[in-house]
């Protein structure tokens, strides 16, 4: 990782400015043009008006974590140069409109009023920060033509008007440049964000039922899924409340489709009967947390990695679950995927916990080898079994055969009662006890397909910065920074949350000088989970309980280095 | 042929004299009537005494939570159309703990059958007031009388033009299981209120009170006509009609659904050609690229 090559480009306005357009469009063009992206969505919770940011680090090297100073602030809005003020880099530059302006020092003032109509200023402005960054004009045009061209023609000439204006204009302001380094050749890269790439491991694995209710930021995994759905052939479904939604999903999976529901931490208390449901009555599901501050409504657009604790204790009674927690855009793929085959092959709940940050970080990542890719096959095979049919039987590894209903002469039955092995309700005390052994027998099998938390750095070093989910970005580059003062320190990054494997870590923090847990919450909900399941307490932390991402900055601030 | 005995004689966990014994018979007897053979029959059940039901008999079940039936009957039947999915449960699961559910189901029109053990009292909790108990009936739990007015769930279906709606009562066996032989022929959704008494807990609407009351729609009704449904649903007194108070025949949800045009959910594979192609468009790589 090398991040002394990035510049960060802070585009600002108000909601309904175009903000998303033009952001999505500049980093569409950086990754066309072999740039490594991390971007930053931050966004208040309202339709007009307000302050929005999008933030996109650009680096010809890669990058994995959001930056703080701002090398290039794009104003929609005059509040915006204010409101950033603070935030800029000694080589920054300002591109706003004239009249937002009161000085052209390391201000470029541009006439937006000359160079396009209202509609498409937004567009004039990408020109602008085209130039300033040095980028190709062709890639430019060709890019805002496919985004408009196809679904809106008769905005496609004024699009491209204003782009061309705009980058005519900038000739001769080239003190104003901040021309980025070369990318180098490499391979083919495409764009995703979190949920994009959640949405498409999931699509790979199998996924064929959807059932959600609105909810940031969890909402554009189920829209990613409704864009391909007619093509891969998936029934999405919004429900009337998140009830309904993982009642939904696991009806459908209870029939025989991989199923997935999405929301985030209030929409998930609604679902949290469901949970203990999947768990009861052994029926394969997907949910996907999107965490943001909460409690209650929270700050519904902005991030926090807190529901930990809750989404691990989610659901009455025992049961074994299986949590991950995503820290790229290309863990969002392959675990989404690791979580079907895990739900399947354990006949219970398993769960992705993302954070808005991920969710909406849009990154340069090389595409999938989907070609090769395996998909969950649901259900026993009905020849298989041994008669009479019992779709709860003991079995030593806890898991017992699942057939689909309809799919045979086997009846499958299952209750939310305990049942027997047959899965009739029942009362008996002994049967009780023997089922709920049988149902824990799979937490033993689910830990050993535990994904190993990621270490780096020394055997025994002087600092361990210990995290989990979103943060892993962030992490590792705050690591170097503090390696290059010359302190050995490692990193231990968790993927997944739960179960917990200690032989898989605990040494790791033993030999290490001092260890810190970083974490997007106040409580230290990662730490608490290694203290009650190793005993080993990790006395500091770097929280961070304030909305926004963890940055390397914050990281390195709250270490005083 | 399918016949009442592939469906099983179980024993049950209900008071002598319920009206579910009866409700049980006339399921059966329904079932055979449409032609169905249990392994194309999934019940989904909610929690109380009526949704104890499906376990005494032979099909496949998935006895859920407490008013929740319905959704994972839609998951059920969206994932394989070809199950013939019934819900059966009580007046509290359907029209209380589960009443956001029930206004979904008759606006998505999805082709499930709703059968509803309506005794007008929670029976397993031991006697509290369902959303269906007369205004003024004395609980251990609504000791001066139930204050809240009765909610009419046959006419708030119609109003929202449900797809079937039916009374019957356990009085009449062969009535129920007709009900449910055309509930199940429907395509779209479609619910049975079934009156029902409750031996234990509700000492108002017994067997002889619904028993008087009672009347089969005349042969002259027309349940297509929206207007006398609404009428008929409405009377609850001296006479109270039973029958198809309403049909509306328009398409159920599942065939509107264009991906279930090319069969069920199950057993499908990726095609990963295509969904490579979906990454490259969503990770706006041109196609040219």
């Amino acid at each position: 990782m090398m991040t002394a090559r990035s510049t960060n480009i802070v585009i600002g306005g108000e909601a309904g400015q175009g903000l998303v357009t033009v952001g999505g469009l500049l980093s569409r063009i950086l990754v066309g043009e072999g740039y490594r992206i991390v971007v930053t969505q931050g966004y208040q919770s309202r339709i007009r008006g307000g302050h929005n940011t999008f933030e996109v680090r650009v680096s010809p090297d890669a990058v994995e974590a959001p930056a703080e100073e701002i090398d290039v602030l794009v104003a929609l809005d005059d509040a915006t140069v204010t409101l950033h003020a603070a935030d800029l880099s000694p080589r920054s530059i300002v591109i706003a409109d004239e009249t937002f302006c009161d000085s052209d020092d390391r201000c470029l003032r541009v006439p937006f009023k000359d160079l396009a109509p209202a509609a498409f200023r937004n567009v004039a402005a990408l020109g602008v920060v085209c130039a300033a960054l040095g980028l190709d004009e062709k890639s430019a045009a060709r890019i805002v033509d496919e985004a408009f061209g196809a679904k809106h023609p008769e905005k496609a000439e004024g699009n491209r008007d204003a782009l061309a204006k705009a980058i005519a204009w900038c000739s001769g302001k080239e003190s104003y440049f901040r021309r980025l380094p070369a990318a180098p050749e490499g391979p083919r890269r495409i764009m995703l964000e979190g949920n994009a790439a959640l949405a498409l491991g999931a699509v790979s694995a199998g996924l064929r039922f959807v059932s959600f209710y609105p909810m940031t930021p969890a909402t554009s995994i189920p829209l990613t899924v409704i864009g391909m759905a007619e093509r891969m052939g998936i029934v999405v479904e919004q429900a009337e409340d998140e009830i309904a939604a993982i009642n939904m999903a696991l009806g459908a999976s209870f029939a025989g489709a991989p199923s997935l529901t999405a929301t985030s931490g209030g929409g998930f208390a609604l679902m949290v009967e469901g949970v203990s449901l999947a768990g009861m009555t052994e029926t394969p599901i997907v949910v996907v947390v999107g965490q943001r501050p909460a409690p209650a409504t929270g700050l519904p657009t902005r991030t926090e990695q807190a529901d930990l604790e809750f989404v691990l204790h989610a659901g009455h009674g025992e049961f074994p679950r299986a949590i991950f927690a995503p820290g790229t855009v290309e863990d969002c793929f392959h675990l989404a995927r690791k979580a079907f085959f895990l739900a399947e092959a354990y006949q219970g709940p398993v769960f992705i916990l993302t954070d808005q940050f991920l969710a909406d970080s849009f990154r340069s990542v090389e595409p999938f080898d989907i070609s090769g890719l395996d998909q969950v096959k649901p259900g026993a095979d009905p020849a298989s079994i041994v008669e009479p049919y019992r779709r709860h039987a003991r079995t030593e590894s806890g898991v017992s055969p699942r057939l689909l209903p309809g799919a045979s002469a086997h009846l499958v039955v299952t209750d939310s009662d305990e049942h027997t092995e047959d899965g009739h309700l029942t009362e008996d005390l002994v049967v009780r006890k023997v089922m709920v052994e049988k149902r824990l027998a799979k937490l033993e099998g689910l830990k050993r397909e535990v994904v190993p938390p990621a270490y780096e750095g020394s055997g025994s070093p002087e600092l361990l910065l210990v995290s989990w989910g979103s943060t892993r970005g962030s992490v590792r580059e705050a690591a170097e920074t503090i390696r290059a003062t010359g302190v050995d320190v490692a990193t231990l990054h968790f993927n997944q949350v739960w179960p917990l494997v200690p032989e898989q870590f605990l040494e790791r923090l033993k030999s290490a000088g001092s260890v810190v847990c970083v974490e997007g919450n106040s409580f230290g909900q990662l730490a608490r989970l290694i203290r009650r399941e190793t005993g080993f307490e990790i006395e500091e932390r770097v929280s961070r309980y304030d909305g926004l991402p963890i940055t390397p900055g914050y990281i390195l601030r709250e270490l005083s280095v | 042929m399918v016949s009442i005995e592939d469906y099983g004689t179980y024993e049950t966990a209900w008071c002598p004299g319920c009206g579910n014994f009866a409700l049980l018979e006339g399921v059966k007897k329904g079932l055979v009537a449409a032609g169905l053979a249990p392994r194309d029959v999934l019940f989904v059940s909610g929690i109380g005494q009526a949704a104890k039901a499906p376990h005494y008999l032979n099909a496949n079940l998935f006895n859920g939570l407490h008013g929740r039936s319905l959704p994972v009957a839609t998951g059920a039947k969206l994932a394989n159309p070809n199950l013939a999915v019934l819900v059966e449960s009580g007046d509290g699961c359907c029209y209380g703990e589960g009443g956001n559910h029930f206004l979904a189901a008759i606006r998505r029109n999805i082709d499930v059958t709703m059968i509803v053990h309506d005794n007008q009292i929670y029976g397993l909790t031991k006697g509290q007031a369902s959303p269906t108990s007369e205004a003024g009936t004395m609980t251990k739990a609504q000791p001066a009388g139930v204050i809240l007015d009765r909610f009419n769930p046959v006419a708030v279906a119609i109003a929202m033009r449900a797809g079937f709606v039916a009374r019957s009562f356990t009085g009449n066996v062969d009535h129920l299981a007709e009900m449910i032989r055309r509930g199940i022929a429907h395509r779209g959704f479609a619910m049975i209120d079934v009156l029902q008494p409750c031996v234990s807990f509700n000492k108002v609407n017994t067997f002889a009170w619904y028993k008087k009351r009672c009347r089969e729609l005349g042969a002259d009704y027309d349940p297509t006509d929206w207007s006398a449904a609404m009428k008929a649903a409405v009377e609850w007194g001296d006479t109270i009609p039973i029958g198809v108070l309403y049909e509306n025949v328009r398409p159920p949800f599942e065939s509107l659904e264009s991906v279930l045009a090319k069969g069920p959910l199950v057993g499908r594979e990726v095609d990963r050609a295509a969904l490579t192609a979906e990454m490259m468009r969503i990770g706006g790589a041109a196609a040219d690229d």
